[in-house]
């Protein structure tokens, strides 16, 4: 029986005045009846336009029907044979512009609620405990993993589950990357993640933390330990700054920076030891995105009182998850839309922050791209009393790796260049995936592209096995 | 988890430890850091690479207690284990001196200055070294420069070792006798840095210095220890900690460490 309702089945989560002042996860999930409701709106269409708006092609409708039907073990094997992480995409991934986007009972209503039927599926088989240990078979080939992000960890997985003797490296003193450090306990409890990691370290993959590649060791020195392959998936960690007025002033963050603060350094767990992090009360986030929502929303949690998204566009052009944008709003968050920063003020004597001044934007004709580009409204400026900045205009690649091996191609934004067919980078059997090469992009991308460079991997070493 | 294998008091609140990171002794050079995290779920405290041996794995730090997690990692001994060690971090020094070479160290930047000097001491550079620090006890690695510099003058604020003053006043002296450098380079609290470069810009003499502000990865994510150099953001995690004394914009970085503010705690720091 096919569900009519034109909504998705709601998602219970905390009320927006009580999550404010917590870092519990927002939503609460589905329930088993929930989530056979909803997945009763799908009509297994024949073309599945929905799995074309996947970037892996998780097979939707065959999992949709498994969960109707309560089989949800079922459901999770169709799911992760081509996704590993469900329970993380469910929960990240921007449905909106890929899956559910193309959905058809989108057309009239709403979509499926793909995402959430996923990380129910994953949800549940975690917490019922009903994954089984793949038997793996080792080939004794040893392939070395540099970061241990979405695309590194899903690289090492495959490669293990194909009996690879996987090394990972990371530069951090915890596995996930911006899984652990950039997206905040709200949206991404790290016991999730943490539970995804030690499943692909059961198989056996080797972990060295505090290692890092181009700094720690280079890739001769890996190809001398015998490993076969490397795989780079040092994702796009550096911070962009604006190049404006007062950018040093106490009080100016990058969004990684803040972010870091508070995810991997725990400062939302220290308020008994007192705040390493101080945002005041009026915080500016600059940035449209998924970070500047992140920060935003963080800033709120740790007490500011007023909390501004300052973003050059207009709502149209906010490039963040619809599902962040509205719970944003829920709690408070106000939107400075169509508004540039061009000074952070502040005071001579201890050098912090004491405002930002803006200038407001209207956006143009398109131009050949097609977007509509911001421009400044002559004499608009307009000075914000703020106490705090935070930078969440974008990342590039780190570039350690490429200064310690120049030989490696990397384009002008310093994203590695790889053959697409075989993810390949210049350099003989070292392989590219992730933000290190799309520059900054979706959790789920960089899975994909770790679950294709281990294909190739495998497919150009496995004719060595048994050697 | 990485084991102290050696721990000695250097003075109150100075110790020199031994640790075992094999990643971290494998490559590196004078000028690197690590990053360590005493305790689990502590803080991420850099600290300078003294000496590294890549047959036992084994790196020499020396560390002044200064606030909470010096404090934590002052509190193991010998056999205890540091939770996490990072790198080596940063870029080598780039140690430009031919003939001779003036190291000027405040406070604690001693540790950072010595594997500097001791390199080009190896490199046949002749070596002079001002020692500087507020008081006595905080004067550092006097007997460790001893052992190879050619000249090691020490000086204290409060007179209670060495020369009276400022590391400044012995360089304006030195300068004075005619003594010629082909580099200084200066490690200590950003002012004494500032104050030597007030003295060897205008006569050009080359002058090397290293930047220690607030890090949290050190590895070139957060941004929170960048500094204008030359016009430019740096991140003296990654492009630094080494920088030319003479582009580096130092009253933007005293002002970004809350100079003003913490002036008070900061003079404990030496020079
Ligand atoms: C705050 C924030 C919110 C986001 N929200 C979303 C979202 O809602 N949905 C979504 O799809 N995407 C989101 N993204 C983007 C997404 O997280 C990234 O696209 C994705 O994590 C990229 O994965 P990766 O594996 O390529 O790199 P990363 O996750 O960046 O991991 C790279 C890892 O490599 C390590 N490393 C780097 N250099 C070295 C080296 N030299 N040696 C050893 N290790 C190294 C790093 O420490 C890190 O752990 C968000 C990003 C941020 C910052
Ligand atoms: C590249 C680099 C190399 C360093 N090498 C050494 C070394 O070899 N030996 C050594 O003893 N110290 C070194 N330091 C300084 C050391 O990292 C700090 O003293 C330490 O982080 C303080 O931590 P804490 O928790 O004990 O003090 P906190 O409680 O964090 O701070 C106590 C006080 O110390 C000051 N402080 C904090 N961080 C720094 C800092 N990074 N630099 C200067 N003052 C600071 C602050 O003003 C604060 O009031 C180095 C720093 C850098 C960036
Ligand atoms: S992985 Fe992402 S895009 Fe693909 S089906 Fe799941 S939620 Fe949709
Ligand atoms: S397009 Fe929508 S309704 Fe059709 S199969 Fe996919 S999820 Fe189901
Ligand atoms: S310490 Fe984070 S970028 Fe340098």
């Amino acid at each position: 029986m096919v569900n009519k309702s034109k909504q998705k089945v709601a998602m219970p989560e905390q009320e927006p005045a009580v999550r404010n002042q917590n870092f519990e996860e927002v939503s609460l999930g589905y329930t088993l009846e929930m989530a056979m409701e909803e997945a009763a709106r799908c009509l297994n269409c024949r073309h599945k336009p929905c799995v074309g708006g996947c970037p892996v092609n998780v097979p939707i409708p065959e999992f949709i029907e498994a969960l109707a039907k309560g089989e949800v073990q079922a459901a999770y094997q169709v799911i992760a044979a081509q996704n590993r992480l469900p329970g993380i995409t469910g929960r990240v991934c921007p449905q909106e512009t890929q899956c559910e986007q193309l959905c058809v009972r989108g057309k009239n209503g709403e979509a499926v609620a793909i995402g959430r039927l996923e990380r129910f599926v994953a949800d549940y088989v975690r917490e019922q405990n009903l994954t089984a240990k793949p038997e793996i078979i080792k080939n004794g080939i040893k392939v070395a993993v540099v970061g241990s992000g979405p695309a590194g960890i899903t690289c090492a997985n495959e490669l293990a589950q194909k009996g690879y003797e996987v090394t990972l490296f990371e530069a951090l003193h915890e596995l996930g990357g911006v899984l652990v450090y950039g997206i905040p306990e709200f949206r991404l409890p790290k016991s999730l993640v943490k539970y995804e990691i030690n499943k692909i370290l059961e198989m056996g993959v080797t972990v060295h933390k505090n290692v890092i590649v181009g700094q720690s060791l280079l890739f001769e020195d890996l190809f001398g330990e015998g490993y076969q392959a490397i795989f780079i998936g040092s994702g796009a960690g550096l911070p962009r700054f604006m190049d404006i007025p007062g950018e040093s002033l106490n009080g100016v963050y990058s969004a990684n920076e803040f972010l870091t603060r508070v995810n991997l350094m725990k400062a939302y767990q220290r308020n008994k030891i007192g705040t390493p992090i101080k945002t005041g009360d009026k915080v500016a986030v600059v940035g449209g995105g998924n970070v500047a929502m992140d920060a935003a929303r963080t800033a709120k949690r740790l007490g500011a009182g007023e909390v501004s998204i300052i973003y050059r566009r207009s709502e149209a052009e906010l490039p963040a998850r619809a599902e962040e944008i509205h719970h944003a709003r829920e709690e408070g968050i106000i939107f400075r839309l169509l508004a540039n920063p061009v000074r952070i003020l502040g005071d001579d004597r201890d050098g912090k922050v004491t405002g930002l001044e803006i200038i407001h934007m209207q956006l143009a004709e398109a131009d050949s791209s097609g977007r509509r580009r911001p421009v400044a409204i002559p004499e608009s400026e307009e000075i914000l009393p703020m106490d705090s900045v935070i930078i969440a205009i974008g990342q590039t690649p780190n570039p350690i790796i490429k200064r310690a091996e120049p030989e490696l191609d990397t384009n002008r934004h310093g994203c590695i260049i790889i053959d697409e067919a075989t993810c390949m980078t210049n350099m003989e059997n070292i392989y590219a995936g992730g933000d290190v090469v799309t520059g900054a992009a979706t959790v789920i991308l960089a899975m994909g592209a770790g679950k294709k460079a281990a294909a190739e991997i495998d497919k150009k070493l496995n004719g060595q096995a048994g050697r | 988890m990485y084991k102290i294998v050696e721990k000695q008091k250097k003075s109150e609140l100075v110790d020199l430890i031994k640790v075992e990171a094999p990643f971290v002794a494998k490559r590196c050079q004078p000028g690197q850091f690590v990053i360590i995290i005493p305790k689990a779920d502590g803080e991420r405290v850099p600290l300078t690479i003294v000496d590294a041996d890549k047959e036992s794995g084994l790196i020499t730090l020396i560390y002044q207690v200064v606030g909470r997690s010096t404090q934590e990692l002052a509190l193991l001994n010998e056999g205890d284990m540091i939770q996490e060690v990072a790198g080596p971090m940063g870029q080598p020094s780039q140690l430009h001196a031919q003939k001779r070479v003036l190291g000027i160290a405040g406070g604690v930047g001693a540790a950072p200055l010595y594997p500097q000097l001791r390199e080009l001491k190896k490199r046949g550079v002749a070596v002079d070294v001002i020692i500087g620090a507020r008081t006595r006890e905080l004067l550092l690695l006097e007997d460790d420069f001893r052992a190879f510099a050619d000249q090691v003058y020490l000086v204290t604020n409060d007179g209670s070792a060495g020369k009276t003053g400022f590391v400044t006043d012995v360089l304006k002296e030195l300068l004075a006798e005619g003594w010629e450098y082909d580099e200084v380079i200066a490690i200590g609290p950003l002012i004494m840095m500032k104050s030597v470069v007030d003295i060897t810009k205008p006569i050009n003499l080359k002058t090397a210095v290293s930047l220690n502000p607030i890090m949290i990865d050190g590895t070139g994510m957060c941004g929170c220890c960048r500094v204008k150099v030359d016009g430019k953001t740096k991140f003296s995690c990654v492009d630094g900690p080494d920088f030319d004394g003479f582009l580096v914009e130092f009253d933007e970085l005293m002002q970004r460490q809350g100079f003003f503010k913490e002036e008070e705690h900061r003079c404990r720091l030496g020079g």
